[in-house]
Parts: structure tokens; C-alpha cells; sequence
């Protein structure tokens, strides 16, 4: 048996996953499977895979061993939402892929084609513990945003999990002004395209022949949503009013596979009924709590808890609205969500309930069937916190992607490092690195 | 004459008084008539709410100036800190709260603050925070944009704010002037505004004015023209304000009529004010290198700075402004959304506060607004994984005693001295944990907000009447 420090295993580069098994040995294991907390557990992974997961499990003779007592180790944090991969300098137009306000396509987007593994926020949100992200597009030409992507952040790769893994629609306040100025144009658009996907999808050789002159359905776009309609891919619809969510449920009832996502959802918890007997599941934010438009006037904290208790399966994803939102905060806006219940009349969640939020959930409702929780089988992405991990002073001591230790450094780590002490020296301080 | 029209009332007490005050011996028997220009002609109309004696028993208490007592008391009464110790007096008919297991720390002050000037709703009618119609506006004061009715005031005073600084935007080379406000809820902006906290001077260096102003093919379309526009305007504001000296100095001589006095420029009023001292200056800065700069400027033209905003490159100058006695408010670890961002760190606040420079968590942002108290642990715990050791009570004081520092309200609030005011906040737990909650919150001694009593927790207009109002948010 090896014992190998957790200090060698983080200096350098990320470690392709080793030929013979690790086992994390004495480690508070917080599954992410229901309620389920193991004390003092070891977990086992070889080849990229969980092997054995267990309080009274046994190191293989053959197994490098790391101590784990007083850790916590949890599955890989994964972004339901993030611009992860896709935009360098968000505000910096030539570095973002998130949107194409001029192209003549939509729908058919495939944000696949833009991920950078080399992004520098790969790497520092790795080291927050974050495994796996949803790229997703804005739309920006219409309501249809194009394709996300499903992309793990090891340092190793392979960067891309799966790409054209969803599609992105934009209703609401957002919709309506890009669908032309309201919300029955967003539906119109809708409707349309989803008749035209339908149309495609029947009868492929005739599309071409019977479609509207200036129909605003282009063949790759029907194509696309012709993935949608048969329930191929989900469909992520950022959508805030309880009206528009209830409108947009009724669309099940036309297109009986259709997979709808609610995304933003901040007034989710006054139609909460309806959501769960669609079972619509939601990703959102812990922290939305202001009327900061007319479509999210019942903004509040609860709507978390409320959708929980309901049935609903909820993710909590770094979305916007919230200022300076990030990858690198999921587990502490999942711990907001904990704190949520102390408050007289506060709905929220328990911890593992939370950490569910930003790990099992987000698995489940982007298809990433072999991520999420601690369980025999599933990918090896792992991370080991040196406190309760939703806590705002705790971080990973070791991450893990398909088994590979990842490297914890990143471009912050090497600036603060150069200018951790200041003064003048022999050389400017920009010789050293 | 529009000078002489122009001059409030609150200018012409100012002028009977300095004339009182400066009279020399052999003066005439009525003083000279000098015309000044009124530096608050729009005073706070902020009361006090009625407060109860109240002792908080046996909890932690972070005071706020880098201090920290277990298992302590507080006593706040006649709307003051009256003792804060092991133990103190317990007055008959005072509250007492036992607060074994909690925690009792000065309330959290926001430097940076756009509430009321870009309110919830954020839609275009509501918009005031950038008067972006020229790079210079010092003119403009964010007060006069303030909507009291804006419900972020309810939501950052359930976060723990006893105090808030709300600035214009950074469209602008000069913004205009920020005001310092309560987050007591008024009918008009004069009723929150703190009363007798000095002005601000919002600045900005960077990207912001040179796009806005270059996407318009006007000046400043680079940080060079940044630079020269302001060296201009302040150049100017050094003329104006010899012109106004002189006046001054004639009329209080007895040889200028107040007919003689200058033409005001509202501009050039901001600008005399920041070179007079009385004016601070909040400048948004980014980067390092525009620091330096910011700060030659201030040396060529003989004003201070104050703070620098957002600052997100304060750890590579670290050294510098702790030697110019500049501090730096900052996020704990917003980065990389624009290009003078990229270089944020997560150690950056940590870093300013190793070198002995003056450290302020601040949030530019209606909901971060509500938990800085999150973004001080964060960095707290960001300097403690570089080797920097931290204690909660030393970082208590980025969100309290710091900010005060950087808004000229050190004097009367921002830490739990005995005779500043009571702004005091009780926490369901250790508040650099994501489990604490604020409890209650006290501003002046008034029980302002309290988790557990719907009528201690305000609604604002815009509320009423609306899906979410008197939810628990």
C-alpha cells in the first residue's frame, strides 16, 4: 500500500488517472445520494471510475492510500449554468462566443465549436471544486440561443462531456424584446418554430418546398429543434413570471415529449403546484430576492425551499442577477439556501439536500447520468474539503476528474504569489514566475 | 445678481457666523456683507426613531475596531453605545436580550452603493445613476436621483447596513457627489441622509468614461484623454477657487461688494470643496497603473484621495497606498468580467490589509449589499490559505470602522465605542459563517429590523399591493 501526500499530489500538472486504484480512507463522505453521510468512510477509484464506496470498506492491497480523517468529500460541484469556456473577458466582445446577434441562425448554434479548454476561468473554478459545467448561450437574434454544451474542467481532458446537449430559449420580458417587442410575439416565434422543427422532422426532403416565403425558420435551426420536440435534448427556457411559466407549461400538451427546464424562475413558487404535477424541474439562484423587474416581482429567498418541498427537482446554478455570480460561489449560495430555514417563516434546504442542489440535481437534469453523487460506477470526480463545504471558509485540498488529480493552481494563484511581497528588488518584479 | 439669488440661507448663517467668529478688534460695528457658498444647503432632515435601553447579554461581540470580547455585554441607550464590556450596568425598565451563543458586532457600512439611484425595478424610468451627457458632471448629486421608496433600502437592512454611501455611476470622469444615507426608510432623500457626513466626490479612472464617451467620437476616447479632460477641469476648479479666495478676502477686508462676488459654477463648487478638504473623493479605479496615476493627479493639483473602488489591482500597490493613506474598497472575489478586471485576485483584500493599507469590503450591488458580511470571510479566508493570518475581529473592521474611516463618519459610527452611535447588529451565529443571519438590527439605538416580527420589517411602497410583498425574504 502507498500513502501518498496530498501536497505531492497537487504540485505540478494534473495526473492522467493512475493505473492502479486510490482510496480515500476516514473522510465524512457526503454522497449527494439522498441524505445519505457516511463517517468516516473510504471511497475507492480506479480507471476513472468509483469502485467502492462504504464505511467499512476495505483499501485494495494494491491502492495508494490518502488519509482523509477531518475531511469532507463530496462529488465534483457542477455549473448548471456558466459562460464556462466560452467567454474570456465577458465584456470584451472578441473573447465571448455567448451570443451572435447577427447571425442568421439560432437554434442551431452548437456552443461546442467554441470551447477553449485553455480558459483561465477552467482553471480557477476547478479549484473551487467545480468538475463539470453547462455552457450555455445567451440569444441574442432570437429566442432560440442555440445548443450548450456539457464540458468537464480536468486540466487532462478531454475539455468537451458532450456537446449539442441542450437548447437555450429566452421568454419573458428578455423574449418578447427579442421575439420583437412582447411576449405574444416570443410565442408566435415559439410556435412557429417549433411547427416548422415538426414539419422537418415529418417530412425532411419536402421541408424546403413548404415553408412560408420569410419564414423565419432556417433548415439548420428546424433540425435543431427537431431534437427538442422528440425529447432528444431538454429544453433550458429562462423564464421568471408565473404567468409566462404557466404559459409555457401548456406547450407538454402539444408536444407530449418536449423536456422543458425553467431557468431563472423567481416567481416558480406561486404556480409551484403546476410545476411539480408537470415535473418541470428549475435551476435558479438561492439569492434572488428583489422585485428587480416586473417579472420577478415575487422574488424571494423561499422559493428554493418551496419547490423542493413540492417534489420539484431544483439545481442551484450561477446565474445572473446576482452580482459578481460565479462558478467558484456555488457552494456557498447552496449553503445561503441551509440558512434560508433559520429564518422565522424561511424555506430552504438541509446540507446534503443543498449540496444535492449544485451536484446530483444538476446531473439529473443535464443527462450527466454517471456524475453527481458517490456511487459505485459513476465518473471519479471528487473533491476533498478541508471543512463543510458549503461554508464560506472552506476549500478543496484535492479535486479529482475521472480519477485525475487536478492541479490546484491557477493564474490567480501564480499573481498572488508575485505580488505577495512588494518592493524593489534586484529585478522587476516580473522576472520571477 | 444670480450669484446673490442663488445663495440659500444655510450659506448666509455661514457668512454671519465666519464674519462673527473672524471679526478683528477694531472692526466696524456691522460686519462686512460676504456672500459664501452654502455647503449643505440640502441638510439631513434624518431623526433618530424612539429607542429602549437595551443590554445584549453574553454574546460574542466584534466592536468593529479590531477587537473582540467573549461573552460580553453591550449597553445601548439614548440611542448611543453607553458601555460595552464583560459586564455592564442593567438599568431598571432597560430590554435585555440574552444572546448566549450569538453575536453582537458594529453595523456593516457600504461604501459603495447605488440603491436608490439604479432602484428595483431596473427599468430605464427608473435609471439615474449616470448623468452621461458629459465626462465632467460634478454638478449632479446622487442624492437628487435617490427614489426612497427603492426596496433594496429593506433588503440591506435585514443584511446587517446601519449605513451606506450611494454613489453616481462611473459613465464619468466626475460623476458627481455621493451622499451617505440610513437605511431607515423616509419620505424624502433628506430624511435618511446621514447627518453631517461629509459629501463624495465619485471619479472614475479606466475603461468606462473612454468607452462612453469614445463611442460617441467625443473626448475621452482613451485613458490619455481621460487624463488631459481631467487635468482641465481641474485646472480650472484651482482658478475658480482663487477667484472665490480673493473675493473672500476682499469682502471680509470690507472692499468687495457682494455684487463682486464670482458667477458659482455648481461644477467648480464640487471640485472647490475636494481642494478646500471638505469633499471626498471616491475614485473608481481598477488598475494599478491608473492609481499611481490617479494619484500624481491629486499631487499636481493639491487634492486627496480618499478611496479607490473596486480596486481590484490594490494588491500590486499595496505598499503605495498605505504610504499615501488611500484606502481601497473592494469585492472579495469579482474578477474577469472586463478587461481591467482581469486581474483580480481572490487574495487582493487580504493582501492590502498585510500591508497595513486601510481595507473596505464594499458592493457595488443591491444584493451583495445584503451579505458582505460573506465577502469579508471569503477573503479572510483567501489570506489565510496565502499565509496570512486573520482574526473575524480584525475583519469585522472592512466592514465597519474602515468604511466609516472612508467617509468621514469614524467620529460617530462604525465601531461600538461608548458615545457613538448605537448602529448594532445581533447575529443567529458567527457572522463570517454562510449559516449566520442578522437577528436585529439596531441604527441610533432604534430597533429598525427583527427576523421574527413582521411589523419590524419594512415594505416598501412600491411592495404594496405586490405578489412578494411581506414575504420573509
Amino acid at each position: 500500500m502507498k500513502r501518498l501526500a496530498i501536497t505531492l499530489l497537487l504540485a505540478g500538472a494534473a495526473l492522467p488517472a493512475a493505473a492502479a486504484p486510490i482510496a480515500i480512507t476516514g473522510a465524512t463522505i457526503m454522497t449527494a445520494r439522498g441524505e445519505t453521510v457516511i463517517e468516516g468512510g473510504t471511497l475507492v477509484f480506479d480507471n476513472g471510475r468509483i469502485t467502492a464506496v462504504g464505511k467499512d470498506v476495505a483499501a485494495p492491497a494494491d491502492a495508494t492510500v490518502i488519509d482523509g480523517r477531518g475531511r469532507i468529500l463530496t462529488p465534483g460541484i457542477i455549473a448548471a449554468a456558466s459562460d464556462l469556456g466560452i467567454a474570456e473577458v465577458n465584456g470584451v466582445r472578441e473573447t465571448n462566443d455567448g451570443s451572435a446577434r447577427q447571425s442568421p441562425f439560432s437554434a442551431a448554434l452548437d456552443l461546442s465549436t467554441a470551447i477553449n479548454p485553455r480558459s483561465i476561468h477552467i482553471a480557477i473554478s476547478r479549484m473551487a471544486g467545480i468538475t463539470r459545467a453547462a455552457a450555455l448561450p445567451d440569444a441574442a437574434g432570437g429566442i432560440f440561443g442555440g445548443q450548450g454544451a456539457l464540458i468537464s474542467l480536468s486540466a487532462s481532458g478531454p475539455t468537451l462531456t458532450r456537446g449539442r446537449a441542450l437548447q437555450y430559449m429566452e421568454l419573458g420580458e428578455t423574449g418578447g424584446r427579442i421575439a420583437g417587442g412582447s411576449r405574444p410575439a416570443a410565442f408566435a416565434q415559439l410556435a412557429n418554430m417549433l411547427a416548422e422543427a415538426q414539419r422537418l422532422a415529418l417530412n425532411p426532403a419536402g421541408f424546403d418546398r413548404g415553408q412560408d416565403s420569410g419564414s423565419l425558420a432556417k433548415r439548420l435551426d428546424a433540425e435543431a429543434l427537431a431534437l427538442v420536440i422528440d425529447g432528444r435534448q431538454p429544453l433550458l427556457v429562462h423564464v421568471e413570471r408565473a404567468s409566462d411559466i404557466k404559459e409555457l407549461l401548456k406547450l407538454k400538451a402539444r408536444y407530449p415529449a418536449l423536456r422543458p427546464v425553467l431557468v431563472g424562475a423567481r416567481e416558480a413558487w406561486l404556480v409551484v403546484g403546476e410545476i411539480a404535477r408537470a415535473g418541470v424541474p428549475v435551476i435558479t439562484h438561492s439569492l434572488y430576492d428583489l422585485p428587480d423587474s416586473f417579472e420577478s416581482l415575487a422574488a424571494s429567498r423561499n422559493n428554493i425551499g418551496v419547490l423542493h418541498a413540492a417534489g420539484v427537482t431544483v439545481a442551484i446554478a450561477p446565474l445572473g442577477g446576482i452580482g459578481g455570480t460565479s462558478p467558484i460561489n456555488l457552494p456557498s449560495y447552496a449553503g445561503n439556501a441551509v440558512a434560508q430555514v433559520l429564518v422565522p417563516g424561511g424555506k430552504g434546504l438541509t446540507r446534503p439536500q443543498a449540496l444535492a442542489a449544485i451536484t446530483a440535481n444538476p446531473a439529473r437534469i443535464l443527462g450527466l447520468a454517471d456524475t453527481g453523487t458517490l456511487e459505485v460506477g459513476k465518473r471519479a470526480d471528487l473533491v476533498l474539503w478541508d471543512g463543510d463545504p458549503l461554508e464560506l471558509m472552506s476549500a478543496p485540498v484535492a479535486v479529482w476528474i475521472d480519477g485525475a488529480a487536478q492541479p490546484m493552481t491557477s493564474r490567480q494563484t501564480e499573481l498572488a504569489q508575485r505580488y505577495k511581497a512588494l518592493g524593489r528588488t534586484d529585478l522587476p518584479l516580473q522576472y520571477p514566475r | 445678481m444670480r450669484a446673490l439669488l442663488m445663495l440659500g440661507i444655510a450659506g448666509m448663517a455661514l457668512a454671519s457666523a465666519a464674519a462673527a467668529k473672524d471679526k478683528p478688534k477694531d472692526a466696524p460695528a456691522t460686519p462686512p456683507d460676504v456672500v459664501r457658498v452654502g455647503k449643505d444647503p440640502w441638510p439631513s432632515q434624518y431623526k433618530p426613531y424612539p429607542a429602549q435601553v437595551t443590554v445584549i447579554r453574553g454574546a460574542t461581540i466584534y466592536d468593529g475596531a479590531g477587537h473582540r470580547i467573549d461573552n460580553g455585554m453591550i449597553r445601548l441607550e439614548g440611542g448611543k453605545v453607553a458601555e460595552i464590556g464583560q459586564t455592564v450596568g442593567v438599568p431598571d425598565g432597560a430590554r435585555l436580550i440574552e444572546a448566549q451563543g450569538k453575536y453582537v458586532t458594529a453595523g456593516i457600512i457600504d461604501i459603495h452603493s447605488h440603491l436608490g439611484v439604479y432602484p428595483s425595478p431596473a427599468v430605464d424610468a427608473n435609471s439615474d445613476g449616470n448623468e452621461a451627457t458629459s465626462p465632467a458632471r460634478p454638478e449632479v448629486w446622487a442624492e437628487h436621483s435617490v427614489w426612497p421608496q427603492d426596496p433594496g433600502f429593506s433588503r440591506a437592512l435585514a443584511g446587517g447596513i446601519t449605513a451606506m454611501h450611494v454613489l453616481p455611476g462611473s459613465a464619468n470622469l466626475f460623476g458627481g457627489r455621493g451622499v451617505t444615507l440610513k437605511p431607515v426608510y423616509g419620505r424624502s432623500v433628506q430624511e435618511m441622509k446621514f447627518p453631517g457626513a461629509p459629501y463624495s466626490l465619485k471619479m472614475a479612472c479606466g475603461e468606462n468614461p473612454k468607452r462612453v464617451y469614445g463611442s460617441r467620437n467625443q473626448m475621452p476616447s482613451t485613458r490619455m484623454g481621460n487624463i488631459a479632460y481631467a487635468r482641465q477641469l481641474w485646472s480650472d476648479a484651482v482658478a475658480y477657487k482663487r477667484r472665490w479666495d480673493d473675493y473672500t478676502k476682499r469682502a471680509e477686508a470690507g472692499t468687495a461688494k457682494p455684487s463682486d462676488a464670482p458667477r458659482r459654477e455648481l461644477a467648480l463648487d464640487t471640485l472647490t470643496g475636494v481642494l478646500n478638504g471638505e469633499i471626498l473623493v471616491e475614485n473608481h479605479c481598477y488598475r494599478a497603473d491608473e492609481m499611481a496615476n490617479m494619484i500624481a493627479m491629486s499631487k499636481e493639483f493639491g487634492y486627496r484621495i480618499t478611496a479607490f473602488h473596486h480596486a481590484v489591482e490594490s494588491y500590486k500597490l499595496a505598499d503605495t497606498l498605505k504610504a499615501e493613506g488611500i484606502c481601497s474598497a473592494m469585492w472579495a472575489d469579482w474578477y474577469g468580467f472586463k478587461m481591467e478586471s482581469f486581474d483580480g485576485i481572490r487574495e487582493n483584500i487580504a493582501l492590502v490589509n498585510a500591508a497595513g493599507a486601510c481595507a473596505i469590503v464594499h458592493s457595488d450591488d443591491e444584493n451583495g449589499i445584503q451579505r458582505l458580511n460573506q465577502e469579508a470571510a471569503k477573503a479572510m479566508a483567501a489570506g489565510r490559505r496565502l499565509g496570512l493570518p486573520i482574526a473575524p475581529e480584525l475583519a469585522w473592521t472592512w466592514l465597519s470602522l474602515n468604511p466609516a474611516k472612508g467617509l468621514g463618519i469614524a467620529d460617530r459610527t462604525g465601531s461600538l465605542e461608548v458615545g457613538k452611535a448605537a448602529d448594532v447588529v445581533l447575529w443567529s451565529a458567527e457572522p463570517f459563517s454562510v449559516y449566520a443571519r442578522p437577528m436585529r438590527v439596531w441604527i441610533d439605538g432604534a430597533l429598525l429590523y427583527d427576523w421574527g416580527d413582521p411589523k419590524r420589517r419594512p415594505t416598501a411602497d412600491f411592495e404594496l399591493g405586490q405578489p412578494g410583498a411581506g414575504d420573509v425574504k
